[in-house]
C-alpha cells in the first residue's frame, strides 16, 4: 500500500486532520475514511453533481478533486447546512414541495442551491435552471426542484428564518435569521 | 484509481524538473476535471501527479487596455468570466469559460488544462485562436510560445514535449472596433460536448461598416479545433454584411473534415458549423459596432 499523506482541513466549520492516499478523491475520503456519507456518489466523473460541496467558497464535484488537495482548505458539506436550531430554508423547501423522491441527489441540489441563495437570493427560475444544471435527477422531473429552490430564496428573503408554517420551531425568527445567513 | 506520486511544487523550476524526471509518466494536475476522470479510467499510466496550483505565475490573471490578458494556466473558468475587465475586452473567451461544464466544474476547470487536454471539441480552443492567443510554455530547455491553433496535435495529444508545463496564455491588447464571440451547438441546454462548435472575431474600421481583419476557428468537425484561416482572410476589405457573412461561412464549412458518431452525423455538423460560423460572425460584428 501506497504511503498516506497528513491532510489539514476545515470541514463544516471544524478542523480535521486526516491520512489518505494520494490517488484517493476527496470524495473517497469524506465517505470512507471520515463517515460523512451525506455526500453522494453519483458518476463519479464530474457529470451528476451528486457529490457537490463547497471548496474554498466554490461549488465543485468532489469526486474530481484529490483528498491531498483539501490541504489548508475550508470544506462545507451537507451535513454542515442545518443548524443545530433546525434545517435550513432549503431542506424545509425540499421537504414541504415533496422536491425528492428517490433522495440520491438531493445533498448535492441542496449544496448548490445554497451556494446561489447565498450569492443571489432573489435569483429566478432561469438563473437557478442554469445554477443548477451540473446537478441531474432522474426521478423528480426538476419542477419540484426549482420550486422548492424559489420557495427557500423567499423564505430568506422575507427573514423567516427559514420557518414556513407548517415547520415552526422554537427560534425567534431574528435569531434565526442569523444562522442562515452566514 | 491507479497509484501515484503526488507532488505540488511551489516555483516553476521544481515543477519543470519533477515533470522532466519521469517523463511520459509525469502528468500536470491543474482543475483536474478532465486529467483525474481519465486517470480513474485508465487511459493512463503515469508515476507522478504534478499539482501545478500552487506555482505563483500559474495563477496569474491580468487583463488591461495596454498589455493585454495574460491567464495563468491554474486560473480556473470562473474567476475569468467573473473579471469585468475581461467580460469588456475578451468577450470570446467569457463566452466559452462560460459554457464549459456546469458551475461544479466551472469552479476548478481551467482554460489552460482545456487546451492541454486538446479535445477536438474543447470549448475555449477556437475562441482562443479568434482572440489570438499564444501558449507560453516553459520546460527544461526554456521558453518558448506557441500559437494556440499550433497546440494541439491530434485528439488528446498537443506538442507539449517531455517536461514542458503550460504557464499561461497570453492575448494581445484589444484593438478599437473589435469583437468576438464563440458558440456552439449540443442537444441540452447545458453540460455537454458540441456536436460542432464556431467562434468569429472581427476588427471593424472606424466606420464600423467595413472588415479589416477576421478571424474564424471551428470544433468538433476534426481531429484538433480548426483555424480556417482562410475564411477569415475572404473576409478583409469586405462590407460587414450579410453577403460577406454567408460566403465566409461557406468557406468556413469546407474545412470542416467531421466524422459520423453517437453525438451527431457528417452531414449534420458542417451544416452546424456553417450556421454558428454565421451566427458568430454577427455578433462578433455587433459587438464591435458598440465596442
Amino acid at each position: 500500500m501506497a504511503d498516506k499523506i497528513h491532510v489539514h482541513s476545515t470541514i463544516n466549520g471544524t478542523e480535521v486532520d486526516f491520512l489518505c492516499e494520494s490517488r484517493e478523491s476527496l470524495l473517497e475520503v469524506l465517505r470512507d475514511t471520515l463517515g460523512m456519507t451525506g455526500t453522494k456518489e453519483g458518476c463519479n466523473d464530474g457529470n451528476c453533481g451528486a457529490c457537490t460541496i463547497v471548496l474554498d467558497g466554490r461549488i465543485v464535484d468532489c469526486c474530481c478533486v484529490l483528498g491531498v488537495e483539501a490541504e489548508g482548505k475550508s470544506i462545507l458539506t451537507i451535513e454542515g447546512v442545518a443548524s443545530p436550531e433546525g434545517l435550513h430554508p432549503l431542506q424545509q423547501a425540499f421537504l414541504e414541495e415533496a422536491a425528492l423522491q428517490c433522495g440520491i441527489c438531493t445533498p448535492g441540489f441542496i449544496v448548490a442551491a445554497k451556494s446561489l441563495l447565498e450569492r443571489e437570493p432573489d435569483a429566478d427560475e432561469a438563473r437557478i435552471r442554469h445554477w443548477l444544471a451540473g446537478n441531474l435527477c432522474r426521478c423528480t422531473g426538476y419542477d419540484k426542484i426549482i420550486r422548492a429552490v424559489l420557495k427557500a430564496g423567499e423564505m430568506i428573503n422575507q427573514g423567516d428564518g427559514g420557518r414556513s408554517s407548517s415547520a415552526a420551531g422554537g427560534v425567534g425568527a431574528a435569531d434565526s435569521r442569523d444562522v442562515y445567513n452566514d | 484509481m491507479q497509484e501515484f506520486e503526488y507532488v505540488a511544487p511551489t516555483n516553476l523550476e521544481d515543477a519543470i524538473r519533477l515533470m522532466a524526471e519521469k517523463g511520459p509518466r509525469a502528468k500536470a494536475l491543474a482543475g483536474g476535471t478532465d486529467v483525474l476522470v481519465q486517470l480513474r479510467g485508465g487511459r493512463f499510466q503515469i508515476d507522478r501527479l504534478v499539482d501545478v496550483k500552487k506555482i505563483p505565475e500559474l495563477n496569474e490573471l491580468s487583463c488591461s487596455e495596454t498589455d493585454g490578458l495574460t491567464l495563468g494556466a491554474a486560473v480556473p473558468c470562473c474567476l475569468v468570466y467573473e473579471d469585468p475587465t475581461i467580460q469588456k475586452l475578451y468577450p470570446g473567451v467569457v463566452d466559452s469559460a462560460s459554457l464549459i461544464g456546469g458551475i461544479q466544474i466551472q469552479g476548478r476547470a481551467t482554460v489552460g488544462g482545456n487546451l492541454c487536454n486538446a479535445a477536438p471539441s474543447g470549448d475555449t480552443i477556437p475562441a482562443l485562436i479568434v482572440q489570438e492567443a499564444t501558449a507560453i510554455v516553459a520546460g527544461p530547455n526554456g521558453r518558448r510560445s506557441i500559437p494556440v491553433e499550433d497546440f494541439c496535435a491530434g485528439p488528446g495529444r498537443n506538442v507539449l514535449q517531455e517536461g514542458e508545463i503550460l504557464v499561461a496564455l497570453h492575448m494581445p491588447p484589444p484593438k478599437p472596433h473589435f469583437g468576438a464571440n464563440f458558440l456552439r451547438f449540443i442537444p441540452r441546454n447545458e453540460m455537454d460536448i458540441a456536436i460542432a462548435n464556431s467562434a468569429a472575431s472581427v476588427l471593424l474600421d472606424d466606420s464600423g461598416q467595413n472588415i479589416v481583419s477576421a478571424r474564424i476557428a471551428i470544433g468538433s468537425v476534426a481531429p484538433t479545433p480548426v483555424f480556417a484561416r482562410d475564411a477569415g482572410n475572404l473576409l478583409v476589405g469586405k462590407e460587414a454584411n450579410e453577403a460577406s457573412i454567408e460566403e465566409a461561412a461557406e468557406a468556413t464549412k469546407k474545412v470542416a473534415t467531421p466524422i459520423n458518431d453517437m453525438r451527431g452525423t457528417i452531414d449534420q455538423r458542417i451544416h452546424l458549423v456553417g450556421v454558428l460560423t454565421k451566427r458568430a460572425l454577427r455578433t462578433a460584428i455587433s459587438r464591435a459596432r458598440e465596442g
